[in-house]
């Protein structure tokens, strides 16, 4: 379905104040020697250019080349993402589910908005938002369906609710007609979105998924 | 608490709203409250759990209502004033009170890396023996806690199966009240969806739940 809407979203329906407010919070504790304003340009800049779903990517890339690495990666997920050099916050304890013909995953949390930013940087707002947090877990496949994503009735559909410390990322099927794609090729095909389980990951032929 | 945040399984919150080509941060006072929160908990003065309940405190209209980095902002004042980190009427002027003697930032610019490296651990290196094992049935409890909590409503008093040990963890119930860590086992469960919502659920799909020991009883 299309996703185009004219009409605002709960994140720009905010107090016209709300710069202020941030502004003169950090001014005072940047004052108080509470922060350091440049550790705040630096933890920015990490999310919004190095850390994000490129990460999570070369992990699934990685799981379907190489079977030996899928299965570390489904055993230690922790372990087997940082050999990859990704770790750390948001993703200290990591679980990563596979798709297949028969299954397929989808990863929530229903109580606040745990994400593994470690393989996908922060999460959109329709993750963290009422509709996807109060659905995702009583109507998964009506949830999908408006994803484009339509499920056979023989196919089990498993949500994740992240209500731990445990972050999850699923490992989504390898698509058709990428048989010829080496691994940096594959990574490129392979979705934030797919590896949250809202989508699954096009065929090269087709284009790769939102 | 029993409260909106708790939210898995309500109706009538609407379709789920994608944006195409969506920014990290829509604002930059998103960005930057996004890092105040990282940077002021390196203080380490309350905990990830504190936090939480901080934003479950929230009046529900008003949890509906704000939006995401609102709500942040929201916890972080509060939470910075109860930490004794700043009072109330510097919030509110935005200059620290005469006198009041400058501090060393815990965190600064050459140690983000290291810190977003290293992340915080949950899990605690302590022998706890758990108390199920994989495969074994379990029955959730029936608790409603007005403190903190990870069990959500929807998973109450319900029959699962031990889908896997995690290890061992600090217990969000008590931790977010500075109660101590009280560290035990977390487990995934496995819920078939007939069970959590009845005959309307598809037959083969489940919602897994990770769980503590205290959340739950042998079936």
């Amino acid at each position: 379905m299309s996703t185009a809407h004219g009409h605002d979203h709960d994140h720009q329906a905010v107090p016209s104040d709300l710069t202020l407010r941030v502004k003169a919070l950090e001014s005072l504790l940047t004052e108080k020697g509470l922060v350091d304003p440049a550790a705040l340009d630096a933890l920015i800049d990490k999310y919004e250019h190095k850390v994000g779903p490129r990460n999570g990517a070369r992990v699934v890339a990685r799981a379907w080349v190489d079977p030996v690495y899928k299965q570390r990666l489904l055993t230690d997920a922790t372990a087997a993402i940082a050999e990859l050099g990704y770790g750390g916050a948001q993703g200290e304890h990591m679980v990563v589910v596979e798709n297949t013909p028969q299954v397929h995953n989808l990863i929530v949390c229903t109580l606040c908005s745990c994400y593994p930013w470690s393989v996908l940087g922060l999460p959109p707002v329709w993750y963290k938002s009422a509709p996807y947090r109060s659905r995702a877990v009583i109507d998964p496949r009506g949830v999908l369906r408006e994803f484009g994503l339509e499920l056979a009735d023989e196919t089990e559909v498993r949500v994740w609710d992240s209500t731990a410390e445990l972050r999850y990322l699923v490992l989504p099927e390898r698509p058709a007609g990428s048989e010829k794609l080496d691994e940096t090729a594959l990574a490129g095909l392979v979705s934030r979105d797919s590896m949250i389980g809202v989508a699954k990951v096009a065929s090269p032929s087709r284009g790769a998924s939102a | 608490m029993n409260s909106v945040h708790d939210m898995g399984g309500m109706h009538g919150m609407g379709p789920v709203e994608r944006e195409p080509n969506e920014p990290v941060f829509h604002a930059p006072w998103e960005g930057r409250t996004f890092a105040l929160n990282l940077a002021a908990g390196a203080w380490r003065k309350w905990s990830l759990d504190a936090f939480r309940y901080q934003g479950e405190l929230l009046p529900p209209s008003d949890y509906l209502r704000m939006s995401y980095y609102q709500k942040w902002f929201s916890a972080l004042a509060e939470r910075l004033i109860e930490s004794g980190l700043v009072t109330r009427a510097e919030v509110e002027s935005g200059k620290p009170a005469p006198g009041s003697v400058r501090a060393t930032p815990p965190l600064t610019a050459d140690k983000v890396h290291a810190m977003l490296r290293s992340g915080a651990l949950a899990s605690r290196d302590v022998a706890v023996a758990p108390r199920f094992h994989a495969g074994q049935p379990v029955r959730t409890r029936n608790i409603n806690p007005t403190g903190h909590t990870r069990l959500p409503r929807y998973a109450r008093d319900k029959q699962g199966t031990i889908h896997r040990d995690h290890g061992v963890y600090v217990f969000p119930d008590t931790s977010a009240h500075s109660l101590g860590e009280n560290p035990q086992h977390v487990y995934s469960v496995r819920f078939a969806a007939r069970e959590l919502w009845g005959d309307q659920a598809s037959p083969r799909d489940a919602v897994y739940i990770d769980l503590w020991d205290d959340y739950l009883d042998a079936a």
